[in-house]
């Protein structure tokens, strides 16, 4: 059962130093909150995992939190490049950067298979590219039945997957809709979740397109009004257009970008 | 060159003539969804757009800034997960076009958004990476490519492949296993190129009016083939013009926060 905790509580409990963390949501529902309470909490060594390592990568990256990226896309989505990203992968800034890159379809089916307590998935994928040559976890395997060659990813099993949701009840069951991405399957397939919610009600609605986690498939629910600033919570907020346009001038330059982090998430505390 | 309008505006109209109304587009963000969505509001009402994030059929009044603004859950026919949309929708072939930019853009069609310069592990820019595009590359029936004409972006060999497009020329891709077409047609801010029957090779085929081959070439980092038949497009009409100006001046909406 889902024990609901403060954030500050839930990273504290969850996320240790090293682990392989799985912060999830597809442009929709960010778990911005959660990543600036890593960030808070000073995490070291973390190999992050996500398939849009957007924004709040950029800030874990830049924060020196993390120590290798699992990933298929790394830009700011519409605007261009992430450039405390880059300057890891580029130049060591803050720290080196180890990367194990995909493609899309590829993460989303090695969530699938870590969901499914499989240790790998199948597909058609990368087949032609220079992806194969740089990522060892990506193999050729022969089909049993036909004898046609397909892709073999490995299962994705973090040590724990955070997400941000609309509303959980008091009993921790938590629902989301609109746009749900791979988050199911990232709390399914890891050890340990969080979700951070933007409300806590007595009752779940139905919402068209929900997709519920029950509460004894969740470590911890965690309240988090506006946690997935700057995405959005369908429902609650749209997405902060403007910000992400902003972040590109924020983040080029590394001082303006630690400024802004010390301004806005070190020395922010959020109610616990 | 007109002044009448910009390169970049008859791309984006040039690229939007070739999507066929009924047809399921899988659209990229940037050049790719701003195109497929003029092509929706002027000549192909029935064009279903989908993009990576689920949304299958969205009908967005604004282009999206990203491929997950809530404007297109919100107007979509259905919204899946992402390994629904890869998996069920385009893996099968159940996609007709697949729409895609890119950093650069070789002789035979390949893609790269991955790194270019120096080398993997060191590039001198790293880009994005590969986001759904090899996938989007391999499965859908056929694929278009919108990409800004430089001898930077138009290269010999590209540095990355991320997305295979006819390899090392003719049978590649057959070779591979690939089920779609690969790229159909590639679409430039100064004309269309098209692979050449025999070897793949990318060859220029249409000029935009006031376009020259010897621009076209000059932007070409490999020495570039001129179609026999070349043709010159036709500029854009005022109300192709009116529409890409509204959808543009509209693009991501502005910050509000809506009620529960």
């Amino acid at each position: 059962m889902a024990e609901i905790v403060s954030l500050a509580e839930g990273v504290a409990e969850l996320v240790n130093d090293g682990d392989t963390v799985a912060l999830e949501g597809f442009t929709h529902l960010i778990p911005f909150a959660a990543g600036h309470e890593i960030v808070r909490q000073r995490r070291r060594d973390l190999e992050l995992v996500r398939m849009t390592p957007d924004v709040i990568y950029d800030q874990l990256i830049g924060m020196g939190c993390a120590r290798r990226l699992v990933f298929s896309w790394g830009g700011n989505p519409g605007v261009g490049s992430l450039h405390r990203f880059r300057d890891a992968v580029e130049r060591g800034w803050p720290a080196p950067l180890e990367i194990e890159e995909h493609s899309h379809a590829g993460m989303a089916n090695r969530y699938v298979a870590g969901a499914s307590g499989l240790p790998f998935a199948v597909l058609r994928g990368y087949t032609g590219t220079d992806l194969p040559r740089h990522t060892d976890t990506i193999k050729p395997i022969t089909c049993p039945f036909t004898g046609e060659v397909l892709t073999a990813v490995p299962a994705l099993n973090p040590d724990v997957a955070i997400v941000h949701a609309q509303r959980a009840d008091r009993a921790g069951n938590v629902q989301m809709w609109g746009i749900t991405g791979v988050q199911k399957e990232a709390v399914l397939a890891a050890r340990r979740s969080l979700v951070t919610v933007e409300e806590i009600v007595d009752t779940l609605e139905p919402m068209p397109t929900q997709v519920v986690l029950p509460t004894w498939a969740v470590s911890a629910v965690a309240l988090a009004p506006g946690g997935s600033h700057p995405s959005y919570a369908q429902g609650y907020s749209v997405r902060d257009n403007d910000f992400y346009q902003a972040w590109d001038a924020i983040s080029r330059d590394r001082d303006s970008f630690t400024a802004w982090m010390h301004k806005h998430v070190l020395d922010a505390r959020r109610n616990a | 060159m007109s002044a009448e309008w910009s390169a970049d505006e008859m791309m984006t109209v040039a690229a939007a003539r070739q999507l066929r109304d009924g047809t399921a587009c899988f659209v990229g963000i940037g050049l790719p969804s701003t195109a497929a969505n003029l092509a929706r509001a002027t000549h192909a009402p029935r064009l279903v757009l989908i993009y990576e994030s689920g949304c299958l059929g969205a009908k967005p009044d604004r282009l999206p800034l990203s491929i997950g603004d809530g404007i297109l859950a919100d107007t979509a026919d259905a919204v899946v997960s992402v390994p629904e949309v890869f998996n069920y929708w385009l893996q099968p072939g159940n996609i007709d076009v697949g729409f895609l930019g890119g950093a650069q853009l070789d002789r035979y069609g390949n893609i790269n958004t991955t790194a270019i310069g120096g080398d993997y592990g060191d590039p001198k820019v790293r880009l994005p990476g590969a986001g759904g595009a090899p996938e989007i590359a391999a499965s859908c029936r056929e694929v278009i490519v919108i990409m800004r004409q430089s001898p930077r972006s138009f290269v010999e060999r590209v540095d990355f492949v991320t997305s295979f497009g006819y390899g090392t020329g003719s049978g590649d891709r057959e070779r591979l296993g690939l089920r779609g077409a690969g790229p159909q047609v590639v679409i430039t801010d100064l004309g269309v190129l098209r692979p050449d029957p025999a070897t793949q090779e990318l060859v220029l085929t249409e000029l935009h009016p006031g376009a020259t081959v010897e621009q076209a070439s000059a932007a070409t980092g490999w020495p570039l083939r001129v179609a026999d038949d070349l043709r010159t497009g036709e500029p854009p009409t005022g109300s192709e013009l009116s529409v890409l100006r509204a959808l543009k001046a509209a693009t991501g909406g502005s910050r509000s926060v809506a009620g529960a």
